[in-house]
């Protein structure tokens, strides 16, 4: 296990320095910089000669290896940079919002999971019910939504006209504040996790070994504790891997929407402004999350499938 | 036969739901088989050999259904048995052994607690205690240091190994019937050697029974005392095993015989070609009028076309199923 985990963790060296260098790179041929969007809301004139100081002063105007050498050198000692906009280290601003974003993809993730799993067994228990009919296409439906009108008819509903939550904001940071955005992000996955879990259910009671378990005289109901559960929750991981990982950069639009102030709100807000020492300590710290999550589910493999250790 | 035999399969018809006819993948078929008596069911692959035993087991799934016929346990009908009653059946009365031990054991779980469950399941024992018979129930079927290898999981054991945890599995409760569904043909030729001859080994001590299925009419007669062959879903000849080989009377069972290569043949009488039966088996929607083997059937006369053959019993408990037979 220890083993299985050093070398997971050892896998994530080369994929982070690849990101690395993409993401410095991409921003680098883009057109535009903080300096020229300055002047692009037309409010504004600048003089040249400022913005040539504002260049040099970012370091905007050295050499593009010079640039990613420094860039390389300072994000592996942890440090970001500094927000063109706020002047404030980049490290700094994305700590105030990690704790609401993970918060928030926590929130949704579980939901999520409570409700996608279990209905997904159950309708794979008994296909063609009411159960199953109902729920399938509740989870067609859920994953056909968009998050933005969803999160805007709950905002319409439990906020204005039942005024039983707040509509949006942080607030006090208290659980009330986070319902709403947190299932407006939870449905999506919910959705996917059920039929998901659906399928992998059935995929598993066609298999020959419980065939076997039936064979055995053992009831339908021992048949899945004992031998289906495990065997189709290899599958359940997998995607639930998938959308944990990618769920802090889908919460880009709800938290938008929502006003939460997370990673993806600050990462949409920096890249209106061509922030880029913030944009790519936000798509950094995503990538990073995605990564964690997927060695987690690795792992999680490992303690479920016995046949995985011996690869 | 003054004794009722343990099992007895009477007119079965199993039914194949198709989204608008349905048709019998399996009719007239009809078998005893005696207390602790190996009885061989062979044929092609498609022929419904495999899904009569799972009519026997009570688990044939959907698209079928039992259409008909009658099964008797030791005196009992069972066709109509609820779940409940066929659960209790299950494992207990009856065990099975499927083709596949690759896939037939669950990736996840211990061998050991695989066989541990039948005890728990049919005994009532608890679990640590049925972890120690089924380490006996391992040193049983020589799996060798069985202490060690209830931890195992299948992926970790050979296929022959496998297969002897199916033994295991299918014997652990001492049933009165074994059914063993094409049991070897998924191992080596050497491995099967060693599986039917345990097989056999442990049913005669236990005093269990037999079915054995097979598309191998060479290991069938072998093992089992009495065979019968099935040809697109109809049994057309039964036979003791040493007669079916003598003197077969159904012009599949000759093809089959004639098909088999012989040791020593070729020294005898010099190089010649294999023989084979041409043509197909007939798919369940295309079943040829009269009888179902007309069209590979080197003896097949007009009778053949249109008339289906009724059942002609013959001495020494067999029957034959052909208007030109012998």
């Amino acid at each position: 296990m220890l083993f299985v985990l050093a070398r997971r963790v050892a896998n994530i060296v080369p994929t982070l320095a690849a990101v690395i260098a993409v993401v410095f790179l991409l921003f680098s041929v883009l057109p535009g910089s903080f300096v020229s969007a300055m002047n692009e809301d037309g409010r504004t004139t600048i003089d040249p000669a400022v913005m040539e100081r504002m260049r040099k002063e970012m370091g905007l105007d050295d050499p593009l290896p010079e640039r990613f050498a420094k860039y390389v050198a300072h994000t592996v000692v942890g440090d970001l940079g500094t927000s063109f906009r706020t002047k404030e280290p980049v490290t700094k601003l994305i700590g105030a919002r990690l704790w609401p974003s993970l918060k928030l993809v926590f929130a949704a993730m579980s939901i999520a999971i409570a409700i996608g799993v279990p209905l997904g067994f159950i309708a794979a228990l008994r296909p063609g019910s009411a159960v199953d009919t109902v729920s399938m296409v509740g989870a067609i439906s859920g994953l056909s939504l968009s998050q933005f009108w969803l999160g805007l008819m709950m905002m319409y509903l439990f906020a204005l006209t039942l005024k039983w939550l707040p509509s949006f904001g942080y607030g006090d940071g208290g659980i009330r504040y986070l319902i709403l955005p947190a299932v407006a992000l939870g449905v999506g996955p919910m959705a996917l996790l059920a039929r998901t879990t659906r399928a992998a259910v059935l995929d598993v009671l066609n298999a020959d070994f419980v065939r076997t378990a039936r064979s055995k005289g053992m009831s339908e109901r021992r048949v899945v504790e004992w031998h289906v559960m495990r065997n189709a929750l290899v599958l359940v991981i997998t995607t639930i891997g998938l959308q944990f990982g990618s769920l802090m950069g889908a919460a880009v639009v709800v938290e938008k929407l929502f006003s939460w102030p997370g990673v993806g709100s600050l990462l949409v807000d920096s890249v209106f402004q061509r922030d880029i020492p913030t944009v790519q300590g936000c798509i950094l710290l995503i990538v990073i999350f995605f990564l964690v999550i997927n060695t987690l589910v690795d792992m999680a493999y490992v303690a479920i499938d016995p046949r995985i250790r011996y690869r | 036969m003054t004794t009722d035999p343990l099992l007895k399969v009477d007119g079965l018809r199993i039914a194949l739901s198709g989204s608008k006819t349905t048709y019998n993948a399996v009719e007239e078929v009809s078998f005893d088989i005696g207390r602790g008596e190996a009885f061989g069911l062979v044929g092609e692959s498609g022929c419904g050999k495999s899904i009569t035993a799972l009519a026997v087991m009570g688990l044939l799934k959907r698209p079928l259904s039992l259409g008909g016929g009658r099964i008797v346990l030791d005196g009992e009908e069972i066709q109509d048995a609820s779940p409940a009653e066929m659960r209790e059946l299950r494992g207990s009365r009856i065990g099975m052994i499927f083709q596949e031990p690759m896939t037939a054991l669950n990736p996840l779980s211990p061998v050991g607690r695989q066989i541990a469950e039948m005890f728990v399941l049919h005994q009532k024992a608890g679990w640590s205690e049925a972890m120690d018979r089924a380490e006996e129930a391992l040193r049983q079927v020589r799996v060798p240091s069985p202490e060690r290898r209830i931890k195992d999981y299948p992926h970790q054991l050979s296929g022959g190994m496998r297969q002897r945890v199916m033994i295991a599995i299918a014997l652990a409760c001492s049933p009165e019937l074994l059914i063993a569904d094409e049991p070897t043909t998924a191992l080596d030729v050497t491995v099967q050697a060693e599986i039917i001859d345990l097989m056999a080994e442990l049913c005669a001590a236990k005093g269990t029974a037999i079915l054995m299925i097979s598309h191998d009419l060479g290991l069938v007669a072998n093992m089992c005392k009495r065979v019968a062959v099935m040809y697109a879903g109809r049994i057309v000849e039964a036979q003791p095993a040493e007669a079916i080989f003598a003197d077969p009377q159904h012009p599949y069972t000759q093809g089959l015989v004639s098909s088999l290569p012989r040791l020593g043949e070729r020294s005898r009488r010099g190089r010649q070609r294999l023989r084979e039966i041409s043509g197909v088996v007939p798919s369940i929607q295309a079943y040829p009028p009269g009888c179902r083997f007309n069209p590979r059937c080197p003896r097949a006369t007009d009778v053949c076309l249109s008339v289906p053959p009724d059942i002609t019993p013959l001495p020494a408990d067999s029957l034959v199923r052909c208007h030109h037979h012998g």
